[in-house]
């Protein structure tokens, strides 16, 4: 339902550019949730922004690609645009919650906000509206909440706010970037939860992007893993954890600590991903890569399909039957 | 140091408009300088015979009302203006810091003090200048000691919050638990944090330190008569508005520069400052 | 509310009352008799002691200081030594021109201020923000008297358009006309205060522009102008209205040379002419009555801040 093909993100000047993203291409079907997964920096929040029309003028932009919600390019909107051609359909929750709200607002107003610009109601049935979605994303006492501050409430119910704003765009997709990253890991827990049952009551798409793969372990669906700019590997939950196919993500898989087999030193991957412009030609892991051979340093990898729903794009990927 | 140095440089390729301003301020030194040199005329000439000259090849600016070369004149103005632009941020900075930073560290004590302040401050700054340049008397040391009395108070406030913030740093928290002593922990972390938003402000107080000196002197409260600044200049043309406009132009006009070029290198300056350090700074110019 | 109401008000009070100490013992620092003023130097000797008698000037400082207090709680400010009747008519005769003028200024401030400060940000980066920007600076750093005397020369000698000097009541002839007479004064004393107030109020909202809750509304779909309003805006303006305390005071302590320059019959032309008259109960009286408003002013900003920002904490 979204899809997204071949999005390269740029930044510097047009005639002196530098990809910062590049390439990438995924879909999400209805009620599905894909896990965006990669370290810090590999241009995840990146796509997710370009996705949702929030590039900054100035900054960093689209070069090529398309994202398509449904049929309809988004990818050169924004937000208040498709609103006004009248193709709503993504939302967008972000890391931190404590700063993601306005203060000087009260959290009601704000979801009656997004309300008003959604649909055309009465101020009355907004507010109505407002405390609904608050009850939905469990935050109890709704009706006292919604004249709150954002200052008096905590990052988790914070973050329950944010969730009943996006809700209110009434989105066919929701983009959450990293969004339990700055929270305690029992609330992160409660959020995911939340998460996952508004998916299925209401067949929400997510986009859930990050860097935690304890949390993709618990919620995702399907996993892309972004590297370097680049897709890497796309397949299910379950394949990605047990046969990852991308030397990347095995090196991933194996970095995390094995409970019940004590280790004497934790695995690392050796070296530091490429920074954008100085990106070698053939494979962009090829430095890193323990399996790589000439091939993978001259060579760009295409994109191999191990079986449906699990491409890879490496030469020589794990796992492959020959 | 070294680095606040390399940090101006950088700023002055990426801003052209400071580094003009930085020239205009490095020609008005010179001009102070060399005043002797450059001046075609002595300043204190009268020469009645060529009064209310209009700008001409003889005297670019024009002369005044006893025939006096306006141009010298601003010329040797510049060294009053730096005179006094120069005491009061040194007046500022050596009585401010010290208050503020001690108020900073020791609470009690730095409560009153800043109290004691705000109601300073709060005794419009142009008229206690006033005042006490009436229980003073008029005179150059006066001028920079009222004006600077006024400056201080927001120095101090500064350096007061500055330290405030500093002393919750965690390296900070970690050097005392670690047994630093309060000299130690002012000479190592307080100091040295302190020179950039120092610098800043200490090129605002400059800016506004020559047009509370150019209103002093025109309320003839500032400089005696025979030196020749830019506010008295004003002061005396000020009945020849109409018929002889130059004289308020020029020295005007060299107030307004060097000012404003002030303005121009602190501000950016402080848009180098840590953002921290810059909210500090944005309302506290007077 | 209430406890932070009161710890305002309280330390407001604290400060008047150091204040006023402080005002008094300044004021009596200054050199000069003021009975000499008064009677000039032929008087003898024994025409000044009585009249310091009378006037109760020999008694010792801490007295007068006490007695000077108690008249003030009562409402009594004293008598002028120059003109010889109470200071509060003194005052009151130019409070008018003072209270009008820095009403008038005060509107072009927040207005001019504000409004192009917030069309310096939207257009931030182009021309017109260069521009606009430029002109703030310029403006920011030239003497408000210079400009008065600029716009006398150009409006009032040149073009004739608006009277140069003086001013008559707006409740005798002329009625509500005769502020034009403040046109430009105002104007003048605005100049530099609008100036910095504008690039505060750019510099705030291009703060603020950054904030992740602004990313936030755009997401939500919100249109451009209630998103610079509503959010920028709005929170962009915390940081002018804590400035409006400092620009009162710049203003009243500006209003003394614009006066001067304009030949106003205000307040600070009043006090300029009574400390060179060493006439003590007015300086006193109109200085005690400017701290009182100063304080006023900044205890109003500081209790507004708590409905602005609803982050202050009752502390």
């Amino acid at each position: 339902m979204l899809r997204v093909r071949d999005l390269s993100i740029s930044i510097g000047t047009p005639t002196e550019s530098v990809d910062i993203v590049s390439a990438v291409s995924f879909e999400i079907e209805r009620g599905e949730i894909l896990g965006l997964v990669g370290e810090s920096g590999c241009g995840k929040s990146m796509t997710s922004l370009a996705v949702m029309g929030l590039l900054d003028k100035g900054g960093p932009w689209v070069r090529t690609g398309r994202a398509e919600l449904s049929g309809f390019d988004v990818i050169n909107s924004q937000p208040y645009q498709r609103v006004e051609a009248g193709r709503g359909g993504i939302a967008m929750i972000f890391q931190e919650p404590m700063s993601s709200l306005n203060p000087v607002m009260k959290i009601g107003d704000q979801i009656a906000e997004a309300i008003a610009v959604h649909q055309k109601t009465s101020s009355a049935k907004q507010t109505l509206k407002a405390r609904e979605l608050l009850e939905m994303v469990r935050i109890p006492d709704a009706a006292m909440q919604l004249g709150a501050y954002p200052h008096q409430l905590s990052g988790g119910m914070r973050q329950r706010v944010m969730i009943a704003i996006a809700l209110a765009c009434q989105p066919q997709v929701l983009i959450a970037d990293e969004p339990t990253t700055a929270l305690d890991v029992t609330v992160q827990a409660q959020i995911l939860s939340l998460l996952r049952e508004l998916c299925d009551t209401l067949g929400l798409s997510i986009l859930f992007i990050t860097h935690d793969l304890g949390v993709v372990a618990q919620l995702v669906d399907r996993v892309a893993v972004m590297y370097a700019g680049r897709v890497v590997e796309t397949a299910t939950v379950e394949r990605v954890f047990a046969h990852p196919a991308h030397p990347y993500t095995e090196a991933l898989m194996s970095c995390l600590p094995d409970r019940g087999h004590s280790k004497l030193r934790l695995t690392t991957i050796p070296g530091q991903a490429a920074k954008p412009g100085q990106v070698p030609k053939g494979c962009t892991f090829a430095p890193r890569c323990r399996y790589a051979v000439e091939t993978c340093v001259d060579e760009a990898p295409p994109y191999a399909t191990l079986s449906d729903d699990h491409r890879a794009l490496c030469h020589f990927p794990r796992g492959a039957t020959p | 140091m070294i680095s606040v140095v390399r940090s101006l440089l950088i700023l002055l390729k990426q801003r052209p408009i400071a580094a003009a301003g930085l020239a205009i301020l490095v020609c008005m030194i010179a001009a102070a300088i060399l005043a002797p040199i450059l001046a075609p005329y002595d300043p204190s000439r009268i020469e009645p015979i060529v009064r209310l000259l209009p700008p001409s090849a003889a005297h670019w600016f024009g002369t005044d009302q006893f025939g006096r070369d306006i141009l010298s004149r601003v010329i040797y103005g510049a060294r009053l203006a730096l005179l006094i632009g120069g005491g009061v941020v040194s007046f500022a900075l050596i009585t401010g810091v010290p208050a503020g930073v001690l108020s900073a560290l020791y609470p009690r004590f730095g409560r009153i003090m800043m109290r004691l302040i705000y109601v300073l401050l709060s005794l419009w700054s142009l008229l206690l200048a006033l005042g006490l340049i009436v229980i003073l008397g008029r005179g150059v040391t006066n001028a920079i000691l009222a004006i600077g009395v006024v400056y201080l108070t927001t120095t101090s406030r500064i350096t007061y919050g500055l330290t405030l913030r500093l002393r919750t740093e965690t390296y900070v928290e970690a050097a005392t638990s670690m047994g630093a002593g309060a000299t130690w922990t002012i000479r190592k972390h307080v100091l040295p944090n302190l020179i950039s938003p120092l610098l800043v402000q200490a090129s605002f107080v400059f800016a506004f330190a020559q047009l509370s000196a150019a209103s002093l002197d025109f309320l003839g409260l500032g400089a005696p008569p025979e030196i020749p600044s830019w506010g008295n200049m004003l002061a005396d043309g000020r009945i020849f508005i109409t018929r002889a406009p130059w004289i308020l132009f020029f020295p005007g006009f060299a107030i307004v520069i060097t000012a404003l070029s002030l303005n121009l290198v602190g501000d950016a300056l402080r848009d180098r400052l840590d953002p921290r350090f810059r909210d500090m700074l944005n309302g506290n110019r007077r | 509310m209430n406890s932070y109401a009161v710890h305002r008000t309280a330390a407001a009070v604290t400060t008047l009352a150091a204040a006023s100490a402080i005002i008094f013992l300044f004021i009596h620092l200054i050199p000069g008799d003021p009975l000499y003023v008064l009677l000039g130097d032929v008087a003898t000797p024994d025409q000044v002691d009585a009249l310091r008698t009378k006037l109760g000037l020999d008694q010792p400082i801490v007295v007068q200081y006490f007695r000077w207090l108690a008249n003030v709680a009562r409402g009594d400010l004293g008598t002028s030594i120059f003109f010889q009747t109470p200071v509060l008519h003194v005052i009151r005769d130019g409070a008018e021109t003072s209270i009008l003028l820095a009403s008038i200024t005060m509107i072009w401030i927040t207005f001019i201020g504000v409004a192009v400060g917030v069309i310096a940000a939207v257009r931030h980066g182009s021309w017109l923000d260069q521009g606009l920007s430029g002109i703030a600076m310029l403006f920011a750093s030239v003497p408000t008297f210079w400009v008065g005397l600029y716009l006398i020369l150009i409006f009032a000698a040149w073009l004739g358009w608006f009277p140069s000097s003086g001013y008559p009541s707006i409740f005798e002839q002329g009625g509500l006309a005769n502020l034009r007479y403040l046109l430009l004064p105002s104007l003048a004393l605005a100049a530099p205060n609008a100036a910095l107030i504008l690039r505060l109020t750019r510099a705030s909202m291009l703060d603020v522009a950054r904030e992740d809750y602004i990313r936030t509304a755009r997401a939500k779909g919100i249109r451009p102008m209630r998103v610079i309003v509503r959010h920028i805006l709005r929170n962009a303006l915390l940081a002018v209205v804590s400035a409006f305390g400092f620009t009162f005071a710049a203003l009243i302590s500006e209003a003394v040379v614009t006066e001067t320059v304009f030949a106003l019959p205000g307040i600070g032309q009043l006090v300029v002419q009574s400390i060179l008259r060493r006439d003590y109960p007015v300086i006193q009286g109109i200085i005690l009555l400017t701290v009182v408003l100063y304080l006023a002013v900044n205890l109003v900003v500081d209790l507004s801040y708590r409905f602005l920002d609803p982050r202050v904490e009752l502390a």
